[in-house]
């Protein structure tokens, strides 16, 4: 507490003289009561300033002395012990750069305010109610008309601004042959203006940028894409570039920190809402809403305002709603709208990440505390070999809170190196978790600035760091007893206690981390290794694109053109690839009823296409070249379940509403087997598949203007990249290869979190293992140092070496093994939170329990090797004469 | 430079000091500076005087130390007051000086008289 006062003092000056000059004026008081003649007191005294200045150099000038005295002696000290210093700041510095890579990386994604004017009043518009499947379910997506009268309507109070997820796009800035991507964002024009962000170069959109649909073939492009994609050259204002049928011109470039509202994605080109396509459109919902609240607006009259819009928006579109039940039209019309602050704005990393990024952050917290359990351990250890000077302090007249300061003033020395050491692991690893966060087709792209929210972050962890593993040896030094420490003497007993103490603590912190790594690791393997239903290998995912829609038998050209290809086993298309991230469904109704109300997933697929991705046919026949959409139909098992109750469907027939209100009937000429979709977690969707080739109303085939091949190689799919690349321009001058992916690549960006959490937390376990491992052997090996008199005493009477590695270890392995047992408590209760992240695990698996508390066994074997061997070593003759 | 010269200036002061004043506040409890000069005074046969000057900052040496803990009373006269008593750190201080006392002055005297 002496120490805690003596802080206060250096920050409360003057109430600290107040203190003093009450005192001295009381003494003052007393004297005159007792008799004394009043100037005579005062005299005495002298001035009461220079007391004041007196005692308050005691009080301050004097501790700053001593800390400067204790920061040199403290250095000394760790220079006298070289290697123990070295690993207590490595193992120290590993801790501490894990913590504030995943700290830099939380900030970066989930605490950082957007580099714009008042984030504080920036808020996300969402949609909750019940979704098709009957659960609870949260949309932030709206059509363009809604957002239109939703901003008309709260026009006063607040800003609304629609940006769409920002994605890449294709575009050529001379030729066609040059196809590049870039990420691209639809914005309001008066986006830039209400977030207060400013041109570095040219002008930024405005209002009247964004009023015609179509009309506004503007673009502004961030400062990051201004650096990197043209050397921040100043003649880049009215270049233009190709992108789908327009021609875009660069009207500016905006200022540095802003690279869009997604953490997570850097936007390259913002384009005007009004240049979507689906600006017109009521079905399509394509954009996140943000409102900016204007100074003193209340929120809720204004949600309120948002939800009255949005109800009476959808209430009229529903009207043209058909094969609908009325449950599901309920469910659609009560959602109720809700405004979320998005000071850090809103992206789809951000929501994803956000727990394994929690978790993570936790067991880097608890890699931290076995590390400085590990420090604690070796500074108590390294005290007690400091007893005699300790004690010599004490009989000189150090007091308490002046030793805990000096072995803390050390631990700061430590902590401070490290941090810095682990600083620079921080800002080499950090970028490489980025990395990690997407496949490299697609990497997430996020500012990790080091700035003062870092430094700070460094530093209170550092401070935080010092107190946790110096103060226990700390008082433990201090309190040392002279009379018997200057005798010889000590009590290793006690010291052994709390070393021991210490390594239960950190067993039982490294066995959660082990047992949380081992569920991740088991997930991710379960769910990579789980079946699709189709065959991944050797298909290549070609995104094909072309300036405007094409014949359908350009397409048909070019894929027969790549199936006479070398290599090339066979080849297909369709409108995108399974688990790609897009997904097309409608409500199906039966026999000309009302729809179940469970939606089904489609995909429009060419002839050949199940033979490519060796999807089984279990009943029927494959689309042949003159099945057209609308008209025939492949089904899946699902689908055969859900609407048919399981009766083989082949023959019979469904209808889908549009939303035009029409009526198409598919005849379904074949059953196929279940296959992943969307994601690898949910369970199966009823899905359909629909001819590639599909007809307007006249009956005419549609051109398309993209499309994706498909082909499955007989070599290693990625080595034709490049020839298929070039192959398909020479099929037809028209289409360019926008994106090349393997299948296999796609659905492991399914994994991704998977891979991330296993990765890490296998590496923290690793690192974690590896700390508890050095602090085992550094207690036993300090425990056979002390007591190596009564060991040498032991084997001269004839003590076994079975016997002794016993009487050494028996103490620590009863430490951890409570401390394993702790750890089973802690993991039980830790996966209560977390459970929803596994995949076909459970943490009761007698296995799960067993890969933790295997490898700690294994580990405190190892650690306990060589304290062993030393021990039954120890030569009793030469021992004893040296005492 | 200065700075350094007090502190060593104290420290001289220090050793007869700092037990006078630890066994006047372990005799009686709660005194307040001016009682403890009082009592030094007093307890010495008025042979030792303890300057104001160096009282309050050896009390406030002694605070920061952790041997004696200082706490504001109010006084009947309404006036406060700020008295000091003995710490079990103070305790053994106080054993540690004394004895150290002890073996200084017996040391002193068998020179006195081997002399």
């Amino acid at each position: 507490m002496a120490l805690w006062a003596r802080i206060r003092n250096v920050f409360r000056g003057d109430h600290l003289n107040r203190e003093i000059d009450e005192e001295l004026e009381s003494h003052i008081q007393e004297a005159i009561e007792q008799g004394r003649d009043p100037v005579e007191v005062r005299r005495a005294f002298g001035s009461a300033l220079r007391h004041r200045e007196g005692s308050r150099d005691v009080k301050l000038v004097v501790w700053l002395e001593s800390l400067r005295a204790d920061a040199i002696f403290g250095w000394r000290q760790l220079g006298k012990t070289k290697v123990t210093s070295a690993a207590a700041i490595l193992s120290l510095a590993l801790a501490i750069g894990a913590c504030m890579s995943a700290f830099r990386l939380i900030d970066a994604l989930l605490l950082r305010p957007l580099p714009v004017a008042n984030p504080e009043r920036l808020y996300d518009l969402s949609r909750q109610g019940i979704g098709p499947d009957g659960k609870p379910h949260t949309f932030d997506e709206w059509a363009y008309p809604d957002f239109q009268l939703m901003r008309a309507a709260v026009k006063n109070h607040a800003e609304l601004i629609a940006v769409s997820h920002a994605e890449p796009a294709d575009l050529t800035y001379r030729s066609d042959q040059e196809i590049e991507k870039a990420y691209l964002q639809y914005v309001s024009g008066w986006m830039f203006s209400t977030l207060g962000v400013r041109p570095a170069l040219g002008r930024l959109f405005s209002e009247n940028d964004d009023l015609r649909p179509g009309g506004h073939p503007y673009a502004v492009i961030s400062h990051n894409y201004w650096t990197h994609r043209f050397g921040q050259d100043r003649n880049v204002i009215g270049r233009t570039f190709h992108m789908g049928n327009e021609l875009y011109e660069i009207a500016g470039v905006t200022q540095t920190p802003f690279t869009g509202t997604e953490p997570g994605t850097m936007v390259d080109i913002f384009v005007p809402t009004m240049m979507n396509p689906a600006v017109t459109r009521n079905d399509s919902t394509w954009h996140r809403t943000l409102a900016v609240m204007r100074p003193g607006a209340a929120l809720e009259p204004i949600r309120h305002k948002l939800d009255a819009t949005s109800r009476s928006f959808e209430e009229e579109r529903a009207k043209g709603f058909l094969g609908i039940s009325k449950e599901d039209l309920d469910h659609w019309l009560n959602q109720t709208v809700l405004l979320e602050p998005a000071a850090n704005g809103v992206s789809d990393l951000q929501s994803e990440t956000q727990r394994p990024l929690a978790i993570l952050g936790v067991l880097v917290a608890l890699v931290l505390l076995v590390a400085c359990a590990n420090v604690a351990n070796l500074m108590t250890a390294q005290a007690s070999a400091r007893t005699r000077e300790m004690a010599v302090r004490v009989s000189i007249g150090g007091g308490q809170g002046r030793l805990v300061q000096l072995v803390l003033v050390q631990s700061a020395w430590l902590a401070l190196l490290a941090a810095a050491v682990g600083g620079l692991f921080a800002w080499w690893s950090g970028p490489f978790v980025v990395s990690m966060i997407n496949p490299p087709d697609n990497p997430a792209r996020l500012r990790l600035p080091a700035d003062w929210r870092v430094l700070g972050f460094a530093l209170a962890l550092a401070l935080g760091v010092t107190l946790l593993f110096g103060l226990v040896p700390a008082l433990r030094a201090s309190s040392v007893n002279p009379v018997s420490a200057l005798k010889g003497g000590d009590h290793p007993h006690s010291k052994r206690r709390l070393m021991h103490m210490l390594v239960a603590v950190q067993v039982a912190f490294c066995f959660l981390v082990v047992f949380v790594a081992g569920l991740f690791v088991t997930t991710f393997k379960r769910l990579s290794y789980q079946p699709t239903g189709f065959s991944a290998d050797q298909v290549l995912v070609l995104d094909t694109v072309a300036r405007n829609p094409q014949p359908m038998e350009f397409w048909d050209q070019a894929a027969e053109h790549l199936r006479s290809l070398p290599g090339v086993d066979t080849a297909a298309m369709a409108d995108a690839p399974l688990l790609g991230g897009s997904s097309w469904n409608n409500f199906v109704s039966v026999n000309g009823g009302i729809s179940n109300g469970i939606l089904s997933y489609m995909r429009g697929v060419s002839p050949g296409w199940l033979e490519a991705m060796k999807i089984e046919l279990k009943d029927g026949r494959d689309f042949r070249p003159s099945d057209t959409d609308p008209g025939s139909a492949l089904v899946n098992e699902t689908f055969a379940k859900v609407y048919f109750e399981g009766v083989d469907p082949v023959g019979k027939a469904f209808d889908l509403a549009t939303d035009e209100g029409a009526r198409l009937r598919y005849q379904i000429v074949g059953l196929v087997r279940d296959v992943r979709y969307r994601n690898l977690r949910e369970p199966i969707l009823p899905q359909f598949y629909v001819p590639f080739h599909s007809i307007d109303a006249s009956g005419a085939l549609r051109k398309k203007a993209r499309a994706t091949l498909f082909v499955r190689t007989s070599v290693a799919p990625r080595s034709l990249a490049s020839v298929l690349r070039q192959e398909v321009p020479r099929a037809r001058p028209e289409f360019r290869v926008s994106r090349i992916r393997t299948q296999l690549e796609i659905n492991r960006s399914h994994t991704v979190r998977e891979r991330l959490l296993a990765t890490l937390t296998l590496f923290f376990a690793i690192v974690a293992l590896l700390l508890a491992g050095v602090g085992l052997y550094g207690v036993l090996h300090y425990s056979v140092l002390q007591r190596r008199r009564e060991i040498g005493i032991r084997i001269s009477v004839g003590a076994q070496a079975g016997g002794i590695a016993r009487l050494v270890t028996a103490d620590v392995f009863s430490m951890v093994l409570f401390g394993s047992a702790a750890g089973v408590g802690l993991g039980m209760m830790s996966v209560l939170l977390i459970a929803s992240l596994f995949y076909q695990v459970k943490a009761t698996d007698l296995q799960m329990l067993a890969i933790p508390a295997l490898a700690i066994l294994a580990g405190a074997l190892l650690a306990a090797l060589r304290p062993i061997l030393h021990a039954v070593r120890i030569d009793p003759a030469s021992m004893l004469r040296a005492e | 430079m200065s700075m350094s010269l007090t502190v060593a200036k104290r420290d001289s002061l220090q050793g007869s000091l700092d037990l006078l004043v630890l066994k006047v506040v372990s005799r009686r409890r709660r005194l307040h500076g001016y009682a403890i000069m009082s009592a030094i005074q007093e307890m010495s046969g008025d042979v030792l005087r303890v300057e104001e000057g160096s009282l309050y900052p050896a009390l406030h040496r002694m605070e920061a130390a952790g041997w004696i803990r200082a706490e504001w009373i109010r006084k009947e006269n309404g006036r406060r007051a700020r008295v000091y008593e003995l710490t079990p750190a103070g305790k053994k201080q106080l054993g540690l000086e004394e004895s150290g006392w002890q073996t200084v002055t017996a040391a002193v005297n068998r020179v006195l008289r081997e002399a």
